[in-house]
């Protein structure tokens, strides 16, 4: 037994029951605070009073309603950000004319806060379904195109000169060296991209929404309700966590052959 | 296809004939580089003069920074040359192609297709018929004696097999000539005295013409009929060594008179007082 500590690796299922560990810590720690009365209720709300909530959510079809809909605009938002955003990333992190043209355009509008972009965008298309679309597209389109500039920009020389020597041209090294060498890391940009998306959903349906999870939050300040509130965010968590490894898992399956895939 | 389109359009130049005459390859004349920078420029080399014939497994030796990667980068088109000119058996360079292959010091292979997929990648490119395309693969792949490996991916490669993948893969698209630059100084001197004796019997049964970098002298008169000594930054040609050893060469060479002599000769001529 030697006695290295830093960067020990750790057996799967050691790691797993730590994880569940802290989870179980936390929802006790909340569970004693609040059945204690410790805390009073209108700030921490029973655990069971949420799950309570989630109950009386499912039966009369609001939550899987809110669910839906909000589910609905991340992804509108976040696919139309991935098909504009990735071409014009690859374009900037391959051609410096692209990207003297981009990058200073998109290091700017990146740093202007989001939320403050809400009343703008509903003078310009309203307060309809496209408006929480387009918050989310703002905030994820300008972040999307440096990251993905970068992953392109993270191919090494000597792999596109390898190409080139092997014969590729112009496009070809763009289509078969470039794109295939970068996917491992854009799929790992698009994966922190889809949690930014949920961020801006939240501030979307905040101000300008009746329906979704962020709105129910909202809604449910108004009357104190704190167990809602509660139960809202916690579930956006729960999805985000569930998105997240959905893409850590196609990653893993897709890219086996990556030489930092662990 | 594209290459002979390519080599019709190309401007006449005199010195094809010069070239020709003498079976060149890889004719350099006059070759300067200046590398422009906010601190200024850098005379990285001037006035270098290389000329590679057919079949021929040429060595490039000198101290670190003269210029030796720089100059295969010039040939094979991924740098621009600042003066003179580089001629190709008969064309002018106007960039890089699959007419010159090339090895890289760094591990080159694409990571995402299996060893036969990139020894196929060229032959693809080329439109090659599939048939042939699993025939010049399989050949290659006994070549470097890693037929058990054709389905591996890269990263379950040691590092000697992966260039000798990059080998194979540069050789199966039949380049004019191979580029090799320190193909083989990132690997543990066994493994390279091995690839050292497997790069030679490649030579001897393929025949290909080679323009070889190299810091390792033992490893350049090992290898090579002809070793080019380049003088510190700026560099340029110091000498032309012919090297004059045994056609069928394998390790225990490295112990004869003869081979020690040449090593030392070659040592003597390089400028080490550049560190
Ligand atoms: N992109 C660049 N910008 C400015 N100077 C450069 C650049 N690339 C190379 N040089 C300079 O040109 C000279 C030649 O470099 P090169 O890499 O060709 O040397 P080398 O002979 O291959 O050296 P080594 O044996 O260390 O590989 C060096 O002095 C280097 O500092
Ligand atoms: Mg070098």
């Amino acid at each position: 037994m030697i006695k290295i500590k830093i960067r020990k690796k750790l057996s799967k299922k050691n790691y797993l029951l730590l994880a569940i560990t802290a989870f179980v810590v936390l929802i006790a720690a909340w569970t004693i605070a609040s059945v204690t009365g410790s805390i009073d209720a209108i700030f921490l709300p029973n655990p069971t009073k949420v799950l309570n909530y989630y109950v009386e959510a499912i039966k009369d079809g609001s939550l899987l309603e809110n669910t839906s809909i909000s589910l609905y605009r991340i992804l509108l938002g976040f696919i139309l950000a991935v098909i504009l955003g990735i071409p014009v990333g690859i374009l900037m992190g391959t051609f410096q004319k692209v990207e003297a043209v981009v990058r200073p355009l998109c290091e700017f509008i990146r740093y202007m806060p989001v939320p403050a972009f809400v009343p703008l965008i509903m003078v310009w298309v309203g307060i309809g379904e496209n408006a929480k679309i387009t918050v989310i597209f703002i905030g994820t389109f300008f972040q999307l195109v440096l990251m993905v500039a970068d992953d392109a920009l993270s191919v090494p020389d000597d792999l596109i000169n390898a190409g080139y020597t092997l014969g590729t041209s112009t496009t070809q090294t763009i289509f078969k060296i470039i794109i295939p060498a970068m996917l491992p890391r854009l799929m790992e940009t698009l994966r922190m991209m889809i949690g930014w998306a949920w961020t801006y959903l939240v501030s979307a349906e905040l101000v300008a929404a009746n329906s979704g999870l962020g709105y129910t939050i909202l809604k449910s300040q108004r009357f104190l309700a704190t167990d809602a509130i509660f139960g809202g965010i916690i579930l956006i968590g729960i999805l985000g966590l569930l998105t997240d490894r959905l893409f850590a898992f196609v990653n893993k399956k897709l890219f086996h052959w990556s030489e930092s895939a662990h | 296809m594209s290459l002979f389109k390519k080599r019709n359009i190309l401007p006449v130049r005199d010195s094809h004939i010069e070239a020709n005459l003498a079976n060149s390859k890889i004719y350099a004349k006059n070759i300067k580089k200046i590398y422009h920078s906010t601190k200024g420029d850098t005379l990285a080399m001037n006035n270098v003069n290389i000329n590679v014939l057919e079949n021929e497994f040429v060595c490039i030796v000198g101290p670190s920074g003269c210029g030796k990667s720089t100059l295969l980068r010039m040939v094979a088109g991924l740098d621009e040359i600042s003066d003179g000119e580089i001629i190709i058996r008969d064309h002018a360079i106007i960039g890089p192609g699959a007419d010159r292959g090339m090895v890289f010091q760094s591990y080159t292979l694409f990571p995402w297709m299996t060893v036969g997929d990139n020894i196929k990648f060229g032959l693809k490119l080329r439109k090659i018929p599939a048939k042939e395309q699993e025939e010049i693969v399989d050949k290659y792949l006994k070549v470097i004696k890693l037929e058990k490996f054709k389905n591996s991916y890269p990263k379950e490669l040691s590092g000697g097999m992966k260039q000798r993948v990059a080998i194979a893969r540069a050789l199966a698209n039949s380049p004019e000539v191979l580029l090799m630059d320190e193909p083989f100084s990132a690997l543990d001197p066994q493994t390279k005295a091995d690839m050292q004796l497997l790069m030679r019997q490649i030579w001897q049964v393929e025949k290909p013409t080679v323009l070889f970098v190299t810091h390792d002298i033992e490893e350049a008169v090992f290898l090579s009929s002809k070793i080019y000594v380049l003088t510190s930054r700026p560099g340029t040609v110091k000498k032309e060594v012919p090297v004059f050893l045994p056609y069928n060469r394998d390790l225990s060479l490295k112990d004869t008179e003869n081979f020690i002599n040449l090593r030392k000769e070659v040592n003597a001529l390089i400028d080490h007082s550049s560190i």
